[in-house]
């Protein structure tokens, strides 16, 4: 379980971080969100004791990550790509921090072959590539088997085949019952792995909802109507629930209606119609939007899964 | 809660002792350090005992024309060590600014986040290797300098006074060497900025001060770093400077404040 109270980091003029709370459960993974930027790294940096917090703490398990007696076996963190020395070869690189906490040799060779660097391990890493050392890094950070694991931006610099590799490496991580904080700035990848949300933008918590809520809030289907007669439909479509706006001429997008439904009272009239799609709002948009407006909150939006939260998002 | 019992029982904990050993690994796992540190060896070696070779014979080829009581054989033999410090400098500076700027400091300190003991073992690691293997090469140098010296007439061994002290010496002055450059590399954590910072300190002070009126002068001089750490690789005393234990111990507490200051920046700035 990782805790952040109050978690204020400032450089300077500018608060990276700024009053942040929340809670990652263990049991599931929990994707950590937000822009370029918006403070997520300074974040992972102060979970990890490597940033001083300028207010507020945060703990793992109840404890300081500094005051932790067997920080690895406890935490494994992943926080940059290629945190090594490239002069040296992958396995050392893992043998060296195995040493500070007595792990033995043989659970290095384990996590090498786990994240699939078994034929370069004895190579120096200097060569590696960004997704090679993603993976070198995912190794250091299993190392020590720990209960917690807080990865920043894993993904990134991982082919297809790697990304599925690791949205099923932290699902199954999670079923096991540990805690697993990722972060990216990608909604697509974290709908796809994460099960719980804390979204961030300038420092600032958005929001920290369920990805269930935050899909049943982007579901709200919009469809595009193209017609020779937009104002005669529009004044059939009105009614209660329904939403009708028109983007451009004989074009509108109407929201409280499915396709079909459309289709229906347009043909009982006999108006054409030349175009009839379903819009779906995707959980990116969504994302987009609410950290678009980050500015204009002043504080974390209560309102979210609300329909004129719902509303704003999709617009 | 299910996280910490996952690992509730006989967990191993992080050790000064296993922080060392996860250091001396570092150390030997980088090709650079083995080739730094052979360079320093053949420059003490190879240096001391081509300029010994060069001395002997200029005192052969002058037919007996010997040089005043100020010549001193020993340091003489032993004048590889001033090429040999760059090395050994840029490679203490190395062994830290490298971790920064290959980010490997965030791993390093993520295992180890309690961080002093991380600057204890790599001083205490690079301490050991550089006089150890500098100690070697001192003796190498000055039995092969003595043997060119032999053939000019002129006798040195290790029985000869204050002999094994300026070898030793030679492996002190380069150790201490090796600790100016750790603490600095954690107090500047820039690799340009620390190796800058230790040679300008070693050997731009000197001229520097050698402008003070004369009567600062004096008492200045003999307190800075090269001045001071340099007398114990002697044999013949030069007066206007510190005697050669006390020379070592105040370039020793330059060390020691710039792995203190080191101390200070690590524990307290963000990584």
């Amino acid at each position: 379980m990782i805790e952040a109270r109050g978690l204020t980091k400032r450089y300077g003029e500018k608060l990276a971080v700024d009053d942040l709370t929340f809670t990652v459960r263990p049991g599931v993974v929990t994707g950590f969100l937000g822009p370029n930027g918006a403070g997520k790294s300074t974040t992972m940096r102060m979970l990890m004791g490597l940033d001083t917090p300028t207010r507020g703490t945060a703990t793992i398990n109840g404890r300081r990550y500094a005051d932790q007696p067997a920080p690895m076996r406890q935490v494994g963190a992943l926080l940059e790509a290629k945190a090594i020395h490239g002069g040296r070869s992958a396995r050392n690189h893992l043998l060296a921090l195995a040493a500070t906490t007595g792990i033995p040799r043989r659970r290095v060779e384990e996590v090498i072959d786990l994240v699939g660097l078994t034929d370069v391990a004895r190579k120096r890493s200097g060569g590696f590539s960004l997704g090679m050392g993603q993976r070198l890094g995912i190794a250091s950070a299993l190392l020590g088997d720990p209960g917690t694991l807080i990865l920043d931006e894993p993904v990134n610099g991982l082919d297809p085949e790697g990304i599925l590799w690791i949205r099923n490496l932290l699902k199954a991580l999670a079923a096991d019952g540990r805690t697993i904080f990722v972060s990216s700035h990608l909604m697509s990848e974290m709908a796809l792995t994460a099960s719980h949300l804390i979204v961030i933008g300038r420092g600032r918590l958005i929001a920290d909802v369920g990805v269930d809520e935050l899909t049943q809030m982007a579901s709200h289907n919009r469809v595009k109507v193209r017609t020779t007669e937009a104002e005669r439909l529009r004044r059939l479509l009105a009614g209660d629930g329904v939403g009708v706006t028109s983007p451009e001429p004989d074009t509108l997008e109407v929201t409280g209606l499915d396709s079909s439904e459309i289709g229906l009272v347009a043909a009982r009239v006999g108006i054409p119609l030349i175009e009839l799609v379903p819009l779906q709002a995707s959980l990116e948009e969504a994302f987009m939007n609410i950290t678009r407006d980050t500015v204009e909150f002043a504080g974390p939006i209560e309102h979210l899964g609300e329909p004129v939260g719902a509303e704003g998002a999709l617009r | 809660m299910t996280a910490t019992t996952l690992h509730s029982t006989a967990l191993p904990t992080v050790t000064q002792k296993r922080v060392i050993v996860s250091e001396w690994f570092k150390l030997r796992s980088l090709r650079s350090t083995v080739f730094s540190l052979l360079a320093a060896v053949i420059c003490t070696v190879g240096l001391g005992t081509l300029i010994s070779a060069l001395r002997a014979n200029d005192i052969r080829t002058h037919g007996g024309f010997l040089p005043g009581p100020s010549f001193d054989p020993t340091a003489v033999t032993l004048r590889g060590v001033y090429l040999a410090q760059l090395a050994i400098g840029v490679l203490g500076v190395l062994m830290v600014t490298g971790e920064y700027s290959t980010g490997m400091i965030r791993a390093t300190l993520s295992a180890v986040p309690r961080r002093l003991p991380v600057l204890w073992a790599k001083a205490l690691v690079f301490a050991v290797v550089v006089f150890v293997t500098m100690g070697v090469a001192s003796l190498i140098a000055f039995e092969a300098g003595a043997a060119f010296f032999a053939g000019a007439g002129i006798h040195i061994g290790l029985a000869s006074p204050g002999a094994v002290r300026a070898i030793l010496g030679a492996a002190l002055y380069l150790t201490v060497i090796a600790l100016l450059g750790v603490g600095l590399g954690f107090l500047v954590r820039n690799t340009a900025g620390a190796i800058a910072t230790l040679f300008g300190v070693m050997f731009l002070l000197p001229p520097i001060v050698s402008a003070l009126p004369p009567s600062l002068y004096a008492d200045v001089y003999r307190f800075l770093p090269l001045m001071a750490g340099s007398q114990v690789m002697t044999t013949v005393r030069d007066t206007s400077l510190l005697a050669p234990w006390s020379g070592i111990g105040v370039f020793a507490l330059y060390a020691v404040a710039a792995v203190a200051g080191g101390a200070v920046v690590l524990k307290r700035r963000d990584a």
